[in-house]
């Protein structure tokens, strides 16, 4: 079995050891990454922020990460259960950083805060009918409904099936938790489990791939480990090249200022 | 309260392609044309910001906002049609420009074949061939008679290309020569030649290099910096109605463009229409503009449901097969694979919306039909767009969809995969069509249109056996691993295929089958002009917009001899 706690947390260019120390006395690491040791300190909620050691210069932050905060959940159990399942579907491993390291429940919980989460450009007149799966979204629930009741769902079934919150179970655990929401083995009153997965799994994937303007991507991570250069201005000379060109990422910011 | 203002020669639905090309053609004819653009006004300035996949790409920016209008959908006529709520299958335009601000740029003339579908059919396999469940009708116009409006489309957008073989003949060469290949690009050449086939650079309006158009606009050189297709370009290197027609028709005086002006209805009174009503979309104030001639000039869903909901033409009853409008609905047979490379690696990253490598040897009529039991065929691309990193995480087939197996095999696969597609051509059934939806309403209370549409036998047909050419190619790359088979069961309104809705104002010779004759003018209102893929007889294997153009400027003649003459042009 997995275990969470052994996982290299050193591989995380963010995290130091006296901070992955303290996250292991303080059991907040039981089952999964703190969801709030991706960059910079979240651990006010303890009373101990200011007190841990400060970071050595090579690990020092350019800025305070004043995104780090939240705009929609008001939970802070929520926002951790979030992030323990969005490492699941993207994992810290060999290649790098995963989705808590990479700020993804940041950006979710902006996304949800914003008009994304309240499907602001979606067509949301009635009457509502389930219809074939080809028809696309016709839920009456938005997108932050969706998954206000998918996390107190992930809850309540693990707590079903294990007898434990979500949080508290190791990583396989955890898996087949989000496999039976995947595979709509979930009862949820008016939600299909498997929308709320395919949700998490796209927001997901979005965190760690958008430009870090939106709050995950931390450190342009996500492009780096995916060889991916983000936002260049001309390739003109390039788009013939045979070998493989490994390109330094910019982003946004860097076009803007 | 309706505020009615000043008539005008002409006004035009929309302001995009269509829109575009025939207020610069009217105006520079000296007629007094006023261009009506629901969406809001842009050019190259406002796509500074445009590497950002996440605004563009997936929260659709530069798209028509659903919560003021969509459409429904159903397979057929037995289900519950249900509003396509969020973005799927297709994107629909919205602004100034259109989706010509935000295409790909790839420019396909369709197949003398296509014009003649019915007729050259006939000829070569005899009426039976033809399944009696398809209602393929000839344009009432040739590929000789589009071509001058194909050439005209071309050196007006600067389309960079090369000639080739099994496409129609062409009165001049492209204004500018191919974009560069990529070496993934000589991988495909290299095996498809070996094939016997014949590869090529599709012609794009991602320019070459720097161009100056007949109409003096000029056009920045393509930089390969992907971001096109859902993105307007930065350095004006797209042609698009908002670096070409647009300022053409501006610099006339005889073109007033107002944008965040949403046409209503289309008025009308004894067989002619009298001009349009119309709402400011900001201050919610209504307007009619009187206009001698009405070119509706939308995308082919709101060219449709602008007619309906005004009562213009006689509607499609698929019971009798009577009655023309929202007739011939077709869509486009997209299928594929993906190719995983072990030992290659590509620069991803790198590309240009409209390039791409294909092969026109299984399209049209270019290959004997005797022996399968479809019609038509569908162009094999492999596009060189510029991958992005959050919509582009192919993996082999058996791999999970999520976790740790997932994340590996997405980011090692990102630079080494390579997608084969087809432009597929989908013909026309009696059951496939639009009407309006009798339960939902768009923000102002009109009906939405309501799509009925489905694949048919022969459509998954000629779907498989497309599906059968991508995938010998990609084993002749010597690709590792091949994805699975496209599934062509139904249609999906949830996975992005194309935006190529066609049909449903379809021209042709007789007023009994066809709505609009090949000026693209209105059988029975001689004022009303509807321009657009709305026009097209049948959705053929290739992309959509060049032909559109030229029939914009052939509806663009047609005009300028109506507001002479009047009466009807055929």
């Amino acid at each position: 079995m997995e275990k969470k706690e052994d996982q290299k947390l050193e591989t995380t260019e963010t995290t130091n050891n006296s901070r992955r120390q303290f996250l292991k006395s303080s059991g907040i690491a039981v089952g999964g990454i703190a969801v709030g040791s991706a960059l910079g300190g979240i651990l006010g909620m303890y009373g101990k922020e200011e007190e841990a050691p400060a970071a050595t210069p090579a690990e020092s932050q350019p800025a305070q990460q004043h995104d780090h905060a939240l705009q929609y959940f008001t939970n802070r159990a929520d926002f951790e259960k979030l992030g323990q399942a969005t490492e699941r579907i993207f994992p810290e491993d060999e290649n790098g950083p995963g989705a808590i390291a990479l700020g993804v429940p940041y950006y979710i919980d902006h996304q949800l805060a914003g008009k994304w989460g309240i499907n602001a450009k979606e067509y949301r007149q009635g009457p509502f009918f389930e219809g074939v799966p080809e028809q696309g979204y016709q839920s009456q629930l938005k997108h932050h409904q969706v998954f206000d009741l998918g996390l107190e769902a992930l809850d309540k079934y693990s707590q079903e099936k294990f007898d434990a919150l979500f949080v508290a179970l190791d990583g396989e655990q955890q898996d087949e938790v989000l496999t039976a929401f995947e595979n709509d083995e979930v009862k949820i009153p008016g939600l299909r489990s498997s929308l709320f997965f395919e949700l998490l799994r796209k927001t997901t994937i979005e965190g760690v791939y958008a430009d870090p303007l939106y709050g995950g991507n931390k450190g342009m991570a996500g492009w780096k480990m995916k060889e991916y250069p983000g936002v260049q201005m001309s390739y003109a000379d390039k788009v013939e090249e045979t070998e493989f060109l490994k390109i330094e990422p910019k982003s946004l910011h860097d076009t803007h200022n | 309260m309706v505020t009615k203002l000043p008539k005008t020669d002409v006004v035009t639905v929309g302001v995009g392609w269509t829109g575009g090309i025939i207020a610069a053609e009217l105006s520079k004819a000296g007629l007094k044309v006023v261009g009506l653009e629901r969406g809001g006004d842009r050019s190259t300035e406002n796509f500074a910001m445009k590497h950002d996949e996440l605004r563009y790409a997936l929260r659709y920016e530069l798209m028509q906002d659903l919560s003021r209008e969509t459409l429904t959908f159903r397979h057929n006529s037995k289900q519950r049609a249900l509003p396509m709520r969020q973005y799927g299958a297709f994107l629909l335009g919205n602004g100034v420009g259109g989706a010509g601000t935000h295409w790909n740029g790839m420019t396909d003339r369709y197949n003398p074949y296509d014009f003649e579908i019915r007729s050259k059919t006939i000829e070569k396999y005899g009426e039976s061939k033809i399944d009696p469940e398809l209602t393929i009708q000839d344009w009432g116009i040739t590929y000789d008679e589009m071509e001058p409006y194909y050439t005209k489309f071309e050196l007006m957008a600067g389309i960079s290309g090369d000639e080739t073989p099994l496409r129609g003949h062409r009165s001049e060469p492209f204004p500018n020569p191919a974009l560069k290949k990529t070496p993934a690009m000589d991988i495909f050449f290299d095996a498809t030649k070996e094939m016997g086939l014949d590869p090529f650079v599709i012609p794009a309006a991602n320019n070459s290099q720097a161009y100056d158009n007949p109409d003096g606009q000029h056009l920045a050189a393509c930089q390969y910096n992907g971001f096109c297709e859902r993105f307007g370009c930065e350095f004006g290197a797209k042609g698009s109605p908002n670096t070409t027609v647009i300022p053409t028709a501006l610099k006339t005086g005889n073109f007033e463009l107002r944008a965040n002006s949403e046409v209503l209805e289309i008025l009308h009174e004894g067989g002619k229409a009298t001009g349009v009503l119309y709402m400011d979309t900001r201050t919610g104030e209504r307007f009619e503009q009187p206009a001698e001639v009405v070119a509706v000039t939308s995308y082919t869903f709101n060219n449709n449901r602008l007619l309906l909901n005004s009562g213009l033409g006689t509607p499609y009853d698929p019971k009798t097969g009577r009655g023309t409008i929202g007739k011939n609905y077709c869509y486009q047979v997209i299928v594929g694979n993906d190719g995983f490379f072990d030992d290659e690696k590509f620069n991803s990253a790198i590309g240009s919306g409209g390039l791409a490598a294909v092969l026109d040897n299984f399209n049209a009529d270019n290959f004997d039909h005797s022996d399968y039991d479809f019609l038509h065929g569908g162009s094999v691309l492999m596009g060189q767009k510029g991958k992005r990193p959050i919509d582009e995480n192919q993996v082999p087939s058996g791999t999970p969809r999520w976790g740790k197996e997932f994340k590996a095999q997405s980011l090692k696969y990102y630079n080494r995969h390579l997608n084969l597609y087809t432009y597929g051509a989908q013909l026309p059934t009696v059951h496939n069509y639009l009407d309006l939806d009798p339960t939902y309403k768009d923000i102002n209370g009109y009906p939405l249109l309501r799509m009925t549409f489905d694949f048919t036998e022969s459509d998954r047909k000629r779907g498989k056996f497309l599906n059968q050419q991508t995938r010998k190619i990609l084993e002749a790359m010597g690709a590792t691993h091949i994805s699975d088979d496209t599934n062509m069961d139904h249609f999906d309104m949830t996975r992005y295929q194309a935006t190529h809705n066609t049909g449903g104002v379809i021209m042709g010779a007789d007023p009994e089958t066809s709505a609009v004759n090949n000026y693209l003018q209105m059988w029975e209102h001689d004022n009303v002009f509807v321009v657009g893929g709305s026009a097209y007889a049948h959705q053929s294997g290739y992309n959509a917009t060049a032909t559109l153009g030229a029939l914009a400027y052939r509806a663009s003649e047609g005009i300028i001899d109506y507001s002479k003459k009047g009466g009807s042009l055929a």
